[in-house]
This record gives structure tokens, C-alpha cells and sequence, in this order.
């Protein structure tokens, strides 16, 4: 039993941080219409950027805000003017398989320009384990917990209580009528760019610790990433996040209940169920077609 | 294309064919192993056009077929079966799994059946990887045997070369016939509007499941020749990256575009051999390149022509049009 409740609670740490990567991808399908198959390397990128300021000799925690506001002038910023601006109004899969391109050029310049090895990187929480109820549970398990939790309950707080996160709504879900009533679209949508950034290096700064900075680990990253907005709603905020904390709790009892040689078949089987029979996702509402 | 003179184009034609038989003759083994593998990758790449550029239909899972024919290939003919049944059973393998494939393409379009079909293309993956049974596991399947075609060893490059010249030439030859038959006709209407197809009488399920399995059928044949090409498989080059190769190959070439997946596959396979001297900055060229071509040029390179015999072809229209009319005030 109390390998169960270890699973769980492992499960929901990372299960948050694909919820984090799930939210902004969702976030730019729903302003932009972008689906951005370069998300599991927009994670990946911040923890080496993070790397190289400390590298060049600053503390760990200005190279934390400074690989923030970098993700969020490259990731969002040059992301939004540079890409996905000209390719918009081509329409859903020439921008999609642009951003794979665009994947493909982040993996490999990190991988020449740092290294093509492993690299370690600290964790902003202590390592070690607490006692909770007579179990053992690792501090970082909790801390990135709660660190999750907040940037959720922050960005939800922004998008349904300010009047900022209403235009932002308004803008994704009529751009036409916002900006009839005077919503700079335009703006909203950089910001849910920003936010994006904001998101991706937060749950790199979480996950690169648990995981080791690579190259080539956005690809895993980025397919939880898919799954957990889909399965739990494209788009939905709240559908996202519940799809994430899902798909990590299945992925770590899968790890030790299913065959580890077929772990991962567990969430794409989920998905694949999901796509079939409820296409919106679990808490997602259904799109109309257009005739 | 349309702007040459037909007799003008089938002459282009036969001296593109010429060289790609009599170029390569005193190529080195290495040059023979690319084009090789270039006229493989356009075969996957044809197939993926038929499904995505001709039928509209989104599928990351071009890959995975690739594989599915390269082990079917690989385990026949090591216990000693010929190539042409192992391409038999490749295609009807792939042809089976694919038209299985596109049911989840009837209850959903775009975004979502391309993550059917990823998460399907994964799940391929981690089949050829854990079965060691059948598979050979990490190890793979080694010393896969080359043909011989007509009584001839296709054991040194060359000879094996034109097999997969000669295999292209009849695919393309299939596909070009296929997609000026109604079945192409009806894939177009499929792609353009598919609710006016069916309310025109096509059968819309029928050809969106035809058009996946056409497709994957096609990805099998190639995997089918990649496995002797080779002569060694293990499941690593058959994971998700050479299905987004396929997919890029295609938009990059011009989906929907009869040419398209041979220059595509000409770009994807020969460009890094010539960007070999930038090391191992070649990936990262690759990747802008394929971007700024997609920005400025959306249906790939020959959209950009397409789009320039158009506008020649308005201009010399208009031409026409301003002498008729000044003919016909004259003799007003």
C-alpha cells in the first residue's frame, strides 16, 4: 500500500509539471491556433540557458531569472514575431510542421553549441525525504508540488478574476468581437506567448533537476505534454491540468504495474481511447465544424 | 509544370530518367547508398502524398509503416523467402494496418488524427523494440540477404540500385495512374470539401480509409526495400523523427503535387550530404531552411512554381485579351 501512495504522490509531481507544459501549449492553440510541436524542446532549452549564465559565473538564482526572462524573449517573443506571425494566416498545418522544423533546430543547436551529453543541474529544492503520515516523501516531490500548484492557481486567478485575464479570453474566443469592443488582440495574444515562456521554463527549472539537462529530452517531454492537453481537453485551461496530473500518475503506476518495456504504451492507448470516444477530451467542449 | 510544351517535358523527363540510369554507373558505393536511399524515401514519401497532399488526411505514422515493411522484409527473407513475396506480404500488411488506422480518421480530422496517428507510430516503435521474439529486440536483424532479380545477384551496390530505381519507376507509374483514375478524383473531393463529396454520392468512408492504406501500403513497399538496402534494421531508425522526416519531405517538396515527394526526398536525403562540410551544424541549416521556406512558401517549392506559371500564364491570358479586344474595336 504504501507503494501505492508513493506512486501517487511521484506521479502527481510530475504529473504538474506536464500540466504546466500541457497549459501553455493549450493556451497557444486557443489565442493562435498554434500547435506547437516544438513544446517538450521549449523545455528542454530553458535549463541550458539557465546552465550558460551560471556558466559565465552568476548565482544560481540570477541565472534562474535570467534564463526566465531569455525563455521569454526568445520562446515567446522572437517565437510569436519570427515564425509563427508570417506563417499564421497559412493556416493550422504549415505553421504545425514549421515548429517541428523548429524543434529540430533547437535540439540540434544545443546540441552543438553545450554539449551532446548530460549534463547535472540543480534543484531549487533541498533533496532529501520528510516524514509525512509514517512515509517517506522526497522534498522535491514537494516542492515541485507546490511550486506547480501555485503557477496553476497564479495563471487561473489572472485569466478568471483580472480584467486583463478576461480580454485575454475574449481575444481567444473572438478575436472579431474583442476587438469591436476595444480588446488589443494583438496584445493579448503576445501575452499568452509570454505566459507560454513563463510556463516552459518554469517546469524546466522543475523537471531538468529530476531528469538531467539533454538534448534530446523534449521529445518525451513534449509527447506527455500532447497527450495530457488532449486527454484532458484542448481546449480547456482546467482540462489540461487535469489531464496532466492523469497521465503522470498512470505513467508511474504503469512504470511498476505494467511491464516496463510497455510503460509508455499506457498513456497512448489512453489517448487513442480518448480521441475515439470523446474527441473534446474528458472535460473539453466540443468544437463546432465548419462546413 | 503546365507552362512547358507537352513534347518540351517529356523530353525533360527522359534525360532526368537517362541520368538516373547512366550517372551513377561510376558512382562510389557510398553515392550509390544515397541515391538508393533516396529513391527508397520518395516511395514513402508518394504514399504519404497520396494520403495527406491528395486526401487531406494528417498521418504521422509514415515511419512506422517504413518499419513495419522493413521487418517484414527482413524476418522473410532471412529464413530464406524471396524479395517479391516479402514486398507482397509488406504490402498487404501495411495496407491492412493502415486501413485500420484511418477509422479513427472518420471520427476526427486534423490535429487530433495526427496525434492518433503519433501515438500510434510510437506504439509501432516500442512493438519493434520489445518483441525480441520477432524483431531480434535492440539488436535487430543483421545480415538481411539481397535479391536476385532475374537470375542476377543485386549484392553490389549498382545492381541494387536499379532495383530500387526500377521499384520507383513502377510505383510512380502506379500513382500517377492512380491519381488520374476516379479513386484520385474522389480523394481531391475528399481534401477540398467532404461534405459536398458525400452529398455528390462519393463514399466518403470508403475513400478516406483507402486513401490511409494506399499510403501506408506505399511506406511498406519502401521499408520492404530499405531492409536489403541496408541489410541491417534495428527499431531506432524507424521511431517518430522519420515519420516528421516523411511528413517534411512531402510539405516541403508541395504536397498534393505529383513531383512534390521526389524533390522533397531529393532535399531530405541529399542536402545534408552537401551541407557535410558545415559538420555538424547540417541539421540546424536544415531546420531554417525548411522554415523559411515554409514562411515565405507555405505549399513548398512547387508551390512557389506553381505559383509563377500561374501568373504567367494570367499574364500571356490578359496579352491575349487586350489584342482580341483591340481587334475586334478595329473592326468595329
Amino acid at each position: 500500500m504504501s507503494n501505492l501512495f508513493d506512486l501517487l504522490v511521484a506521479g502527481l509531481a510530475t504529473g504538474a509539471i506536464y500540466a504546466l507544459v500541457a497549459v501553455g501549449f493549450t493556451l497557444l492553440w486557443q489565442t493562435s491556433q498554434t500547435i506547437n510541436f516544438a513544446q517538450g524542446e521549449f523545455v528542454m532549452l530553458p535549463a541550458f540557458l539557465m546552465l550558460a549564465v551560471m556558466h559565465v559565473g552568476a548565482p544560481f538564482w540570477l541565472a534562474i531569472i535570467l534564463g526566465i526572462l531569455l525563455s521569454m524573449i526568445l520562446l515567446g517573443l522572437a517565437f510569436k514575431m519570427l515564425l509563427v506571425d508570417p506563417m499564421m494566416r497559412h493556416g493550422v498545418l504549415p505553421l504545425a510542421i514549421a515548429t517541428m522544423a523548429l524543434a529540430i533546430g533547437i535540439k540540434e543547436a544545443v546540441k552543438q553549441f553545450f554539449s551532446a551529453e548530460a549534463s547535472p543541474f540543480p534543484s531549487i529544492v533541498p533533496t532529501g525525504d520528510i516524514s509525512v503520515l509514517g512515509h517517506a516523501i522526497s522534498l522535491q516531490s514537494i516542492g515541485v508540488l507546490v511550486v506547480a500548484i501555485l503557477a496553476v492557481v497564479g495563471l487561473t486567478t489572472l485569466l478568471n478574476r483580472t480584467s486583463l485575464g478576461h480580454q485575454m479570453q475574449a481575444a481567444a474566443q473572438n478575436p472579431t468581437v474583442a476587438r469591436i469592443i476595444g480588446v488589443p488582440v494583438e496584445r493579448m495574444i503576445l501575452l499568452t506567448f509570454l505566459i507560454n515562456a513563463f510556463l516552459v521554463a518554469l517546469a524546466s527549472l522543475l523537471i531538468t533537476p529530476i531528469y538531467l539537462a539533454k538534448f534530446s529530452s523534449g521529445e518525451v517531454l513534449g509527447q506527455a505534454a500532447f497527450i495530457a492537453a488532449i486527454v484532458g481537453g484542448f481546449n480547456q485551461v482546467r482540462g489540461a491540468i487535469a489531464g496532466g496530473l492523469l497521465i503522470g500518475v498512470l505513467d508511474n503506476l504503469a512504470a511498476s504495474y505494467v511491464s516496463t518495456q510497455y510503460r509508455a504504451a499506457v498513456p497512448l492507448l489512453v489517448l487513442i481511447i480518448v480521441i475515439l470516444f470523446r474527441p473534446q477530451g474528458l472535460l473539453g467542449r466540443a468544437e463546432e465544424r465548419t462546413v | 509544370m503546365t507552362g512547358f510544351a507537352k513534347p518540351l517535358k517529356i523530353a525533360l523527363g527522359l534525360a532526368v530518367i537517362a541520368a538516373l540510369i547512366v550517372v551513377p554507373m561510376n558512382f562510389n558505393r557510398y553515392g550509390l547508398f544515397i541515391l538508393s536511399q533516396w529513391a527508397v524515401m520518395t516511395i514513402a514519401a508518394m504514399g504519404l502524398n497520396l494520403t495527406l497532399g491528395y486526401a487531406g488526411q494528417v498521418s504521422l505514422a509514415q515511419g512506422a509503416f517504413v518499419g513495419i515493411g522493413a521487418y517484414a522484409a527482413a524476418i522473410m527473407t532471412t529464413h530464406g523467402w524471396p524479395l517479391p513475396a516479402a514486398i507482397a506480404v509488406a504490402i498487404v500488411l501495411s495496407f491492412a494496418v493502415g486501413w485500420v488506422l484511418g477509422y479513427p480518421a472518420l471520427r476526427v480530422q486534423h490535429h487530433y488524427l495526427a496525434f492518433v496517428t503519433l501515438a500510434f507510430s510510437t506504439l509501432a516503435f516500442l512493438v519493434f523494440r520489445n518483441e525480441s521474439w520477432l524483431t531480434g529486440g535492440i539488436y535487430g536483424i543483421s545480415n538481411i540477404p539481397r535479391p536476385h532479380i532475374f537470375g542476377i545477384a543485386t549484392n553490389k551496390p549498382l545492381p541494387f540500385y536499379y532495383v530500387c530505381l526500377g521499384s520507383l519507376a513502377i510505383v510512380s507509374l502506379a500513382v500517377w495512374w492512380l491519381i488520374r483514375s476516379p479513386w484520385g478524383r474522389a480523394f481531391i473531393a475528399l481534401r477540398e470539401n467532404p461534405l459536398r463529396a458525400q452529398s455528390l454520392g462519393v463514399d466518403t468512408r470508403r475513400y478516406t480509409l483507402m486513401a490511409f492504406a494506399i499510403g501506408s501500403a506505399l511506406g511498406g513497399v519502401a521499408g520492404a526495400l530499405y531492409a536489403p538496402l541496408t541489410q541491417y534494421i534495428d527499431p531506432v531508425p524507424f521511431n517518430l523523427s522519420l515519420s516528421l522526416d516523411l511528413l517534411m519531405m512531402v510539405i516541403v517538396g508541395g504536397a498534393g503535387f505529383y513531383l512534390g515527394p521526389f524533390l522533397g526526398a531529393m532535399i531530405a536525403v541529399l542536402l545534408p550530404e552537401w551541407l557535410r562540410f558545415t559538420e555538424g551544424y547540417y541539421l540546424m541549416l536544415y531546420a531554417i531552411a525548411v522554415m523559411l521556406l515554409l514562411i515565405w512558401s507555405p505549399t513548398g517549392i512547387l508551390g512557389i512554381l506553381d505559383r509563377y506559371m500561374a501568373a504567367r500564364r494570367t499574364k500571356a491570358a490578359s496579352a491575349l485579351r487586350a489584342v482580341a479586344k483591340s481587334r475586334l474595336e478595329t473592326a468595329q
